[in-house]
């Protein structure tokens, strides 16, 4: 299969998630839009292992997995901490880091 | 030993005692131990100047001119200048003196200074002095020359402004420092225009040299009158003397030893140590003659009138350093020098003296307020009027002796000199007549409280206040104030006095016209190039001068008797039918008011332009503030992008990243 189709999905696929991360307020979506550019780039990393025929490409995804993990991790810590102060859960309701 | 060894030990001891008095500053006041030290380094160095004297006199007298140089001070580029000494029969003659008086007025100030809280750092100042003032008179070249020059300069400054928290002394200090500063700068400029001539900084390479030019050459003469200016700045005389009486902010001592009897006469060495230059540029000489004789006639018509004690004699040493400086100017190099000695003991007697009324009246100055002393302060009395005596030239104290035989050398040059010969009388009438001033408004007329008191065994009691404006003082750094009296009760001040009131009597005896001529013989060698250092006027006309030199020191003394004893009062009528004269001569001829119209306004002015304009509006506004303005500028831009909006910053970051993906896919294309 010609691997310009998986790098079109994976455009695709990053672009949504790019859309969803500047036009959604709620900081859980937010995370999950992030999640899916991550996993747009993981496709493309794959696509360009397949097509050059070595497996390094698909460490790579692997490596940035597990990245994605640990920010998940902070992510998510970050939303219950603004939640336990009970500040509304809305990305641009913390705005302190105006200069 | 030899001679040049005592030399070096001459200089050593107050360096030594410097380091010593300084290192002790903690030592408390009222603990004489650091006075004593400092006395003893100068007493020391008096005895070595003996030795120097008595090692010079084993020698031959052309062989009396002996140097030595202890290492290299500056060698490069064509220039050497060797760190040495000269020992000739003026430079020990200079020594002698400064050493002596020097050692009799640490004797005073232990004493005088012992209430004061800056007890060490006087005596540390006072060695400083007195070694500056050494090496100024030691140094075989000019380097040294100007070094010393400037160290006492500096010594100078630090003494007047010595009570540091009053305004008046601190701006008296800064005046005299500027005033000296002028005169350094005459002294370099005349180094560099020698060196540029001769190629020598020796004074033995010098002279040399300019024994050999014609008379009046140009160099030469420019030459001279730079080192002139540096003896005028040095030595108080006119246009250059402004600072002289307002030296007199500083402690008594100070006022004795250094703005009477020694630093203040190092324009006269000067002259006389380079008197193969002006030799040579008799124009020079002649304006510095001339110059001279208007200070020594200014100075004693000022003295006329001032009601502040010390500033009255501070314008006698001016008006007699006058009688010095034209001494040397016509080549009257002995008898200059003779004056120049037995000024410093007369007039340092009569500073003590003086010191010892103004703490027995509790820091006050005015002779106004004073009266009546000469039974409660009978040894001050004795002291302060054989110091009168010998200044008024009363025959036969020392002052007589010494001033006519400057003025009988004038009559026997003729012409010009004889001119200023006449002035010079008409100033030792003047002299006579304020001393005497003096000696009756302090001494005789009604007791003044004070006087009084100290009569009945009491001693005044003294407030802090400045006697120059009246203002109450900050007393941390020690004053004479009301714990400071001593009134002639210390056997410190009478020890330093006693030799002193002999000397003034009986300085004289070292030449005496046709009796002897000790002083003459001794400083010829020193003078023997020129054909002046054996030329003097006949016995008899010398004998004729000191005849008429008498007279008018008796009429001088009758005079002030006539009008402050027998008419008291008489002078204060003269002075309201002469109001004009008597307010030009109180406010000292204008000088300092000319100068500040001239000189300090312009300058302030110029000052304040430059701090309101120059300072404030460009420094301050453009260059640093502009540097602010545009750092603040470019900030605000940055600082707008920070809105803090989280998906603001995702936008950026997308924006970005798009611009480089779309940067990098037309380059590949």
């Amino acid at each position: 299969m010609n691997v310009t189709w998986f790098l079109v999905l994976s455009a695709f696929l990053f672009c949504i998630g790019a859309t969803g991360v500047l036009v959604r307020r709620n900081p859980l979506v937010v995370l999950l839009s992030l999640e899916l550019m991550l996993n747009a780039g993981n496709l493309a990393l794959i696509a360009f292992s397949r097509m050059v025929g070595n497996g390094e490409g698909q460490i790579f995804a692997l490596v940035v997995m597990v990245i994605a993990a640990c920010e998940v991790v902070i992510g998510l810590g970050l939303i219950v901490a603004i939640y336990r102060r009970r500040l509304p859960i809305d990305v641009d309701g913390v705005s302190e880091m105006r200069g | 030993m030899s001679a040049t060894t005592f030399g070096w030990l001459v200089l050593i001891f107050p360096l030594v005692g410097t380091v010593l008095c300084a290192l002790l500053y903690r030592m408390p006041a009222r603990q004489p131990l650091v006075g004593w030290i400092g006395s003893a380094a100068i007493g020391l160095s008096f005895a070595a100047g003996i030795g120097m004297f008595i090692k010079l006199l084993d020698r031959a007298p052309e062989q009396r001119h002996l140097i030595s140089n202890a290492f290299n001070y500056a060698n490069s580029a064509g220039i050497n200048v060797k760190l040495g000494i000269l020992v000739d029969p003026l430079s020990v003659f200079m020594v002698l003196v400064v050493t002596g008086v020097s050692f009799l007025i640490h004797i005073y100030s232990v004493a005088y200074m012992k209430s004061d809280l800056g007890y060490a750092r006087f005596f540390a100042y006072l060695n400083y002095f007195v070694f500056s003032m050494l090496l100024l008179l030691l140094a075989n070249n000019f380097v040294l020359l100007i070094v010393g020059w400037a160290f006492v300069g500096a010594a100078s400054y630090l003494l007047i402004s010595f009570w540091y928290r009053r305004a008046s002394a601190t701006y008296a200090g800064i005046k005299a420092f500027v005033m000296n500063v002028i005169g350094d700068v005459g002294l370099v400029i005349a180094a560099f225009l020698l060196f540029q001539h001769t190629g020598s900084l020796d004074y033995n390479g010098v002279f040399a040299h300019a024994a050999h030019a014609s008379s009046n050459t140009g160099w030469l003469v420019a030459a001279c009158l730079m080192i002139l200016v540096g003896a005028f700045a040095k030595s108080a005389q006119v246009p250059l003397h402004t600072w002289l009486p307002d030296a007199m902010e500083g402690p008594t001592p100070v006022s004795a030893l250094i703005h009477a009897a020694t630093m203040v006469t190092a324009g006269v060495y000067l002259i006389a140590r380079t008197h193969v230059l002006f030799l040579h540029a008799p124009a020079a000489a002649d304006v510095s003659a001339i110059l001279g004789t208007a200070t020594l006639l200014i100075a004693a018509t000022i003295a006329l009138v001032q009601t502040d004690l010390k500033r009255v004699i501070a314008y006698s040493t001016m008006s007699q350093i006058g009688y010095m400086i034209v001494g040397v100017s016509v080549f009257a190099w002995s008898a200059g020098l003779f004056h120049l000695m037995t000024h410093a003991f007369f007039k340092a007697l009569l500073f003590m003296a003086a010191g010892s009324v103004i703490s027995a009246m509790g820091g006050e100055q005015n002779m106004d307020r004073m009266g009546g002393f000469r039974r409660a302060m009978p040894f001050t009395f004795i002291t302060f009027t054989f110091g009168a005596l010998a200044l008024a030239g009363f025959f036969p104290f020392s002052g007589i002796f010494s001033k006519d035989a400057i003025l009988g050398f004038e009559f026997d040059r003729g012409g010009l000199y004889a001119v200023l010969a006449v002035v010079g009388y008409l100033g030792s009438f003047l002299t006579a007549f304020y001393a005497f001033r003096m000696v009756f408004r302090t001494f005789f007329g009604e007791m003044a409280p004070e006087a009084e008191s100290l009569s009945r065994g009491e001693l005044a009691h003294g407030e802090h206040f400045n006697p120059a404006t009246g203002e109450e003082e900050d007393t941390e750094v020690g004053f004479p104030g009301p714990d400071h009296q001593i009134a002639e009760r210390e056997p410190a001040m009478k020890v330093a006095m006693a030799p002193l009131a002999f000397l003034a009597f009986a300085a004289g005896i070292v030449w005496i016209p046709g009796v002897t001529d000790w002083l003459e013989k001794f400083l010829e060698p020193t003078f023997a190039d020129s054909s002046f250092a054996t030329q003097h006027p006949s016995t008899s006309a010398e004998w004729i001068g000191i005849a008429v030199g008498a007279v008018l020191s008796i009429a001088g003394i009758g005079l002030a008797w006539f009008l402050y004893e027998r008419r008291a009062g008489a002078t204060l009528r003269l002075r309201d039918r002469f109001r004009p004269v008597h307010d030009f001569l109180f406010n000292k001829w204008y000088f300092d008011d000319l100068y500040d119209a001239v000189f300090v306004h312009p300058m302030r002015a110029f000052g304040g332009f430059g701090r309101r304009v120059i300072e404030t509006d460009f420094v301050q506004g453009a260059i640093v503030g502009g540097a602010g303005r545009v750092v603040g500028a470019g900030t605000s831009i940055a600082r707008s992008i920070q809105t803090g909006y989280l998906r603001a910053y995702a936008f950026l970051l997308l924006l970005g990243v798009g611009g480089l993906l779309l940067y990098f896919l037309i380059r590949s294309a």
